[in-house]
């Protein structure tokens, strides 16, 4: 419950985990330092930027600005945990299509930003898109090919085209 | 970059957490969402000794209607409260104002307590809360104490909490029939950082003004209310004339300082237009039965 170490138990794309770690350990820190997951990545480290992202208990959240000792008992998924049968899936696949990265530091926490937008809101105006995708910063792209990818991976997902 | 050491406590009771605080004073902390002093501490412009972490304490997140009082646990989220039914019903301002507090990622773990706790001068809930009326209930090892937002809100984060308390609920009183409301702001990015937003809670009866609340934010220490603005309408039929003629009373209200995002005039220009069109956007929207 308290002090120098503490003990951290979750599920990361439906793998376990069990590390002890230091209560100040940010959970992005956590991710890819303790074990390995390098594709969520460290941007500003202050919560504004968004590369952090991974979902948490079904909620985006950002790892820069959570202590791992808060994600106790938690399932996390991560880009990694995105693809299926080591194929990309609908976003992913849209935002290759579209050219919808460049430097693709961003893209990990753009693609679990739309994750959760489109399973929540799976047919979005543009101006909807434009709203869920302005906490997430993008240097390269402008953004207009991450909010083309994000309507055609929306269209893709409606249709069914995707059979995974 | 990651912040200095500190001792962590994540306790599951509400006395378990008043012990804590009452133990450590001055050298501990609430961590509530997380969204505003996780990020100062990782800059280490925050260094506190202890974390107190209410995020293991079930008691505090319930969104409750005591007989026409809306009651929120310190612990509910920005993203959950906006969704909620109840909020929704008995304080539509408090929902409105709950899609400006950030990008969703952001939401989903900021609480409402934290804000108002934390009391940014550019926060949103704050402006919200004023408008609202409402009442802080803080608690500690003396037991509790409920105060108004003009006490509560001391000045730029600074909050009438003292070491060894923390805000235990916020009570907001129903809003009232025929009631409309707003919240607007303007910044960047709607889920950016604001420089000035106006919150504005209106009471009809008919056409006329019977009760309203303007609060700004950004233009003080604290959310600071739009009292020459209020006066101008209160009693009166709200033609568009007349609120274009009030906002510019708004003026007259606020002192805000010159900073890196705006000059004090551009910040008093920005509060009558915004003034003038959260006004005008609330007797746009639905009156409350």
């Amino acid at each position: 419950m308290t002090t120098e170490t503490t003990h951290v138990r979750l599920t990361v794309n439906g793998r376990v985990y069990e590390r002890t770690v230091e209560p100040r350990l940010l959970l992005v820190d956590f991710l890819r330092h303790e074990l390995g997951l390098t594709g969520t990545h460290v941007g500003c480290a202050h919560g504004v930027c968004g590369a952090c992202t991974v979902i948490m208990n079904g909620e985006t959240v950002r790892t820069c600005i959570t202590f791992a000792v808060q994600a106790e008992g938690a399932q996390i998924k991560t880009v990694e945990g995105l693809a299926e049968n080591g194929r990309l899936n609908p976003i992913q696949q849209a935002f290759h299509e579209n050219h919808a990265l460049q430097c693709g530091y961003c893209t990990p926490g753009f693609l679990m930003t739309v994750t959760e937008f489109l399973d929540e809101n799976p047919d979005p105006s543009e101006n909807e898109i434009r709203h869920a995708l302005a906490g997430n910063l993008c240097r390269c792209t402008g953004y207009v090919n991450i909010v083309r990818a994000v309507r055609a991976a929306a269209e893709k997902m409606r249709s069914g085209a995707v059979q995974r | 970059m990651k912040p200095a050491k500190f001792t962590y406590y994540a306790p599951e009771t509400v006395a378990e957490i008043i012990a804590l605080l009452g133990r450590y004073g001055d050298d501990a902390r609430p961590l509530a969402g997380g969204q505003s002093l996780v990020p100062l501490m990782n800059m280490r412009v925050a260094r506190p000794a202890v974390l107190v972490d209410l995020n293991r304490c079930k008691a505090l997140d319930a969104v409750s209607d005591d007989d026409g009082t809306l009651v929120l646990g310190p612990m509910v989220r920005q993203s959950g409260g906006e969704r909620s039914e109840l909020v929704r019903r008995l304080c539509p301002l408090l929902a409105q104002t709950l899609r400006f507090t950030g990008p969703r990622a952001v939401r989903n773990r900021a609480t409402i307590g934290g804000s108002l706790a934390h009391a940014d001068p550019v926060a949103e809930l704050p402006g919200a809360a004023l408008a609202l009326d409402a009442t802080f209930v803080i608690e500690g090892a003396n037991g509790r104490r409920t105060l108004k937002p003009d006490a509560f809100f001391v000045g730029q984060l600074t909050t009438a909490i003292e070491p060894g308390e923390f805000l235990r609920e916020i009570r907001i009183p129903k809003a009232a029939a025929n009631t409309v409301s707003a919240f607007i702001e303007s910044g960047a990015r709607q889920e950016g950082v604001a420089i000035g937003g106006v919150a504005a809670q209106i009471t009809l009866a008919g056409e006329v003004c019977q009760d309203i609340r303007l609060a700004a934010i950004g233009v003080g220490s604290g959310p600071v209310r739009l009292t020459a603005t209020e006066r101008t309408l209160l009693g009166r039929k709200l033609s568009e004339a007349l609120i274009t003629e009030a906002a510019k009373a708004a003026e007259d209200d606020v002192d805000p300082t010159t900073d890196l995002h705006a000059t004090a005039h551009y910040r008093k220009r920005l509060t009558v237009a915004l003034a003038e069109r959260a006004i005008k956007q609330a007797l746009a929207g639905p009156r409350t039965n």
